[in-house]
């Protein structure tokens, strides 16, 4: 199990050297510099001090390596658009907004999708099973950027029932549209991978004894299937929560949240690498840690996974 | 999938799959609510007594409610919604289709390599597909869309100079300039969606591959003395294009929504160019003042991508009917 462990770990720190030399010489290749500022610009002396201060006075993979010695010892740098703010400072302040979204998202997906698609599958090919489906199907096909205007009007401005921008650590009322919003098509998804595996368990052998033993439906559906029905669903969990991280872009710009969203799309107009790299390495090991934890409950819902690692 | 149980009737394996198709009503209305909704776009907007110029501003009559005259009403600068979705229609079909092609194509070819090599070359192809897929895809698509707007600035003058002949005539020049600008622009964006979008494509092929590769008509093949590429391209993969055609058909409304969703955020279609996602984020901003311009091209919008997943979902029961219905 260590050993399984500190596999994937390596694996995750190989995948965000990756990530990271992928982004910063995308962010390189972009036209223009992060210095100019469009029509005021800059006394030479003055864009010679700054490019000195940022270290673009160097060349390109010397700034590289660089870059990659202070991120590994914890340094995140300094942002080029807020002038000498610190990029740790700044995600220290917008992170929490965006995980606390995207945790609660997928907390709401799960609690929808999951009871959802076990219904579903109880009650296959009758009018229920037929009307979650379907409106599994408009939560994947109605975008979010669609959903959440519509439900702020309604729920926001005519019933006066929630806000509608801003954000509040403490109080969930803030919460309640967004996380919903941004929840809704990966409960979809997790509906129909819920269905699908429920039905394919309730199909097997094992089922068909314990309904002649006479077990009562309720028990075959809650104490045998339900583990094995769940297996698909647990391995959607991880790209799932990547879809969450980037589709919480599009619902930070729709309820007016101050996430990192606002900062990321700044960042990337004014070429800002610390910000940028940063941002995307965040992402990025959040999506590895999901992936982990989706392997993990894939492992203890199904005993014969473990043996493969 | 390849012994199909009725093969005593002497019907294909295609016949078979299209007899299923056509009992899954779901994916039969789809077929017909597609075809419908990629005529009128396609076809209406060369009628211009049907279909006023989209960017035709009648600031006399702003936010109007549907008429006869305009069916969907008018936006807040007095355009023409119904002309406005089709015209939008078109690019997002167009930015659907192209970039599909693109990631498709990308997938095949890569996936059917590393199937068909095994061994080492298949654990590092695959690997590469498992680290990008922890990449936030959103934020690469788009830095890598910034990047190739760049290199492709001359591409509208280089296609327009092809399409003249090296006339310098301007008018003539304008004329290929007005349908060309459009296409060249969207360039960008078809590279960087298809250049994420493959992967999940290219895991289904590699799967299809390795099995149909074991099979004894390609030992055949092979003790025939065919090629490699031979063997790959002509015997292997043509027993593939049942899974390959069910992933095009799901890709599609994926990538559509990925297009949307840059749009809507500013990142993807410029105006004047104008797609449903574009349509949508507009509407969305005036959605108290003038409902039909977020209603009619969301409805259009949702109405494909619900189509094209039925149709989706149908033909993976049709066509692989041993995959479970994910």
């Amino acid at each position: 199990m260590i050993r399984y462990i500190l596999n994937r770990l390596g694996q995750g720190l190989l995948v965000l050297f990756v990530l990271f030399t992928i982004t910063f010489f995308l962010v390189d290749a972009l036209p223009g510099n992060p210095f100019d500022k469009g029509d005021k610009a800059l006394p030479a002396h003055v864009m010679e001090r700054m490019k000195e201060y940022y270290g673009y006075d160097k060349p390109l993979p010397v700034r590289y390596f660089v870059r990659l010695k202070s991120l590994a010892t914890g340094d995140l740098g300094v942002s080029s658009r807020l002038e000498g703010r610190e990029v740790g400072e700044i995600i220290s302040q917008a992170f929490p907004v965006s995980f606390q979204l995207g945790f609660i998202a997928m907390i709401t997906a799960l609690c929808i999708g999951v009871p959802l698609g076990v219904i579903a599958a109880w009650k296959k090919n009758t009018l229920m099973d037929y009307s979650a489906m379907t409106v599994a199907m408009m939560g994947i096909c109605i975008p979010s950027f669609v959903i959440g205007p519509v439900l702020a009007d309604y729920f926001g401005r005519t019933l006066k029932w929630l806000p509608v921008v801003d954000w509040n650590f403490y109080d969930p009322r803030y919460w309640i549209l967004p996380a919903l919003t941004l929840g809704l098509i990966y409960a979809a998804y997790l509906s129909r991978l819920t269905r699908a595996g429920m039905l394919e368990t309730l199909g097997q052998d094992f089922v068909r004894t314990a309904r002649a033993k006479g077990v009562p439906e309720k028990d075959i559906l809650i104490r045998h299937c339900l583990r094995g029905g769940l297996i698909p669903a647990a391995a959607y969990i991880g790209p799932a929560f990547a879809g969450i991280v980037s589709g919480s872009l599009v619902i930070e710009s729709v309820f007016a949240i101050p996430g990192l969203g606002t900062h990321f799309v700044k960042a990337i107009e004014s070429e800002d690498e610390a910000v940028l790299t940063s941002i995307v390495l965040l992402f990025g090991s959040l999506v590895i840690i999901a992936n982990f934890v989706s392997d993990l409950l894939g492992a203890w819902l199904n005993p014969r996974l473990r043996g493969s690692h | 999938m390849s012994q199909s149980p009725s093969i005593s009737k002497g019907s294909s394996l295609w016949q078979d799959a299209a007899m299923r198709l056509k009992r899954n009503r779901a994916a039969v209305v789809s077929i017909y609510v597609l075809i419908f909704i990629v005529l009128i776009c396609v076809i209406l907007p060369f009628f211009p007594s049907l279909v006023q110029d989209p960017n035709l501003q009648e600031l006399a009559n702003k936010n109007a409610s549907p008429s006869g005259e305009h069916w969907f009403g008018t936006d807040h600068l007095g355009r023409d919604i119904f002309s406005r979705v089709l015209y939008g229609g078109r690019i997002s079909i167009l930015v659907g289709l192209v970039t599909t092609m693109v990631s498709v194509t990308l997938g095949v070819i890569w996936g059917a390599l590393a199937g068909f090599a095994g061994g080492r070359t298949d654990d590092t192809m695959m690997r590469i597909v498992d680290i990008l897929y922890a990449l936030p895809f959103l934020v690469i698509v788009i830095l890598l869309g910034k990047i190739i707007e760049t290199h492709t600035s001359d591409l509208t003058d280089a296609v327009v100079g092809w399409f003249t002949f090296g006339n310098t005539d301007m008018e003539k020049q304008l004329s290929v300039r007005t349908w060309v600008e459009p296409i060249t622009t969207l360039v960008p964006l078809f590279l960087a969606i298809g250049a994420l979008s493959w992967l999940t494509v290219s895991r289904i092929v590699r799967a299809q591959v390795q099995s149909i590769a074991r099979l004894e008509f390609v030992e055949a093949a092979r003790s025939l003395g065919l090629s490699q590429v031979k063997i790959l391209f002509r015997h292997i993969l043509p027993n593939a294009i049942g899974p390959i055609i069910v992933y095009t058909t799901l890709t599609i409304p994926g990538v559509m929504l990925f297009e949307a969703t840059l749009s809507f955020l500013g990142l993807g279609v410029k105006p004047p160019n104008s797609s449903w996602g574009i349509l949508i984020s507009e509407g969305a901003d005036r959605m108290s003042a003038n409902l039909p311009l977020l209603f009619f091209p969301s409805l259009f919008f949702a109405t494909t991508l619900f189509a094209l997943n039925f149709l989706g979902d149908g033909l993976r029961d049709a066509l692989d009917p041993k995959s479970s219905k994910d």
